[in-house]
């Protein structure tokens, strides 16, 4: 009767009926949008990473400091993870410098061609019914899946 | 200084939940996008947990007049979907999962110090840098203004 009762105890990731993984994406997903409200509640503005930090490339005069405020606050979470929680930042594996190389420069433009990234289309956009964000959302997913699938077949991880 | 406050405060969650969730792991989402593959869902619960509160939440911060450390509300008012919209999108998508990294990941990640995301934040600069001067060559071009163009500036407050 009695050692049965050390399994319920001692839990193993594989012993969550649902995946630990999903729990903190759920939680943090749940932090991504209470950030977003913070934002449109205190600013008036919407938390879209792309147009918060593109504005920082063509300033004009008094919108700058709240961009870098932001951009401070994400650098400034980053730091506390490098230190505390190394683990939860990692290189993609199997892609090459010059991939990634591209890789920044289709996103950098394709954001500002397409007046935002995953916040301001996918989490904002999509939270206050936008049509143009919900096209610009499935079109990423989209073509996201695509390559991804393409450099699988192609060989890569 | 409160609305400083409030924009640091906010980058400042809003990079706690790309790390919690785990978006700042470029191969979980490469996994999230190779969907005909060994496909890990969970970053559609990251989109699931921001868009359940954010659209309750932004709801109830509408019903104010203003914002508390702001004059207005700046609420994107264009509707038009057009090919700037579509392309863009599609340009990001692939370089989404060519990398691994959205721009909000990509900040977070470059402070770890290691190559792909510095790389990644380098070009990523480069491109937004491209494509303004792609889009001045552009509009140079055409001089009438284009539609959703004079729709954006007469929502404008007239000041």
């Amino acid at each position: 009767m009695a050692p049965t009762s050390f399994r319920l105890v001692v839990r193993r990731e594989e012993d969550y009926v649902i995946p630990i993984d999903w729990i903190h994406a759920l939680l943090g997903g749940g932090l991504i949008g209470l950030a977003a409200s913070l934002m449109m509640w205190g600013a008036g503005r919407i938390a879209g990473i792309s147009g918060i930090f593109g504005g920082l490339l063509s300033p004009s005069a008094g919108d700058i400091a709240w961009r870098v405020a932001f951009v401070g606050g994400l650098l400034a979470s980053g730091l506390a993870a490098t230190l505390a929680f190394p683990a939860a930042i990692a290189s993609p594996e199997g892609r090459s410098v010059v991939e990634v190389g591209i890789a920044g420069l289709l996103v950098g433009f394709g954001v500002r061609l397409g007046s935002g990234c995953t916040s301001g289309h996918g989490v904002c956009g999509l939270s206050r019914f936008s049509r143009r964000s919900l096209v610009a959302t499935l079109m990423f997913i989209a073509t996201g899946v695509l390559t991804v699938t393409v450099l699988r077949v192609l060989g890569a991880p | 200084m409160k609305l400083l406050l409030t924009s640091g405060l906010a980058g400042l969650v809003f990079g706690a939940g790309l790390l919690l969730s785990g978006m700042t792991d470029a191969n979980k989402v490469i996994g999230f996008l190779d969907m005909g593959g060994a496909w890990d869902p969970s970053l559609a619960f990251v989109m699931a947990g921001a868009i359940g509160v954010h659209m309750v939440l932004y709801r109830l911060i509408l019903r104010r007049p203003s914002p508390l450390f702001a004059s207005h509300f700046g609420i994107p008012t264009r509707t038009l979907i057009d090919h700037r919209l579509v392309m863009g999108a599609a340009l990001f998508g692939v370089g989404w999962g060519l990398g691994g990294y959205c721009p909000g990941p990509g900040i977070v990640s470059a402070t770890s110090g290691t190559a792909a995301p510095l790389v990644f934040m380098g070009t990523l600069v480069v491109g937004m840098w491209l494509f303004k001067v792609v889009d001045r060559t552009l509009r140079s071009r055409e001089p009438s203004a284009r539609s959703d163009d004079r729709r954006r500036s007469s929502a404008r407050p007239v000041a």
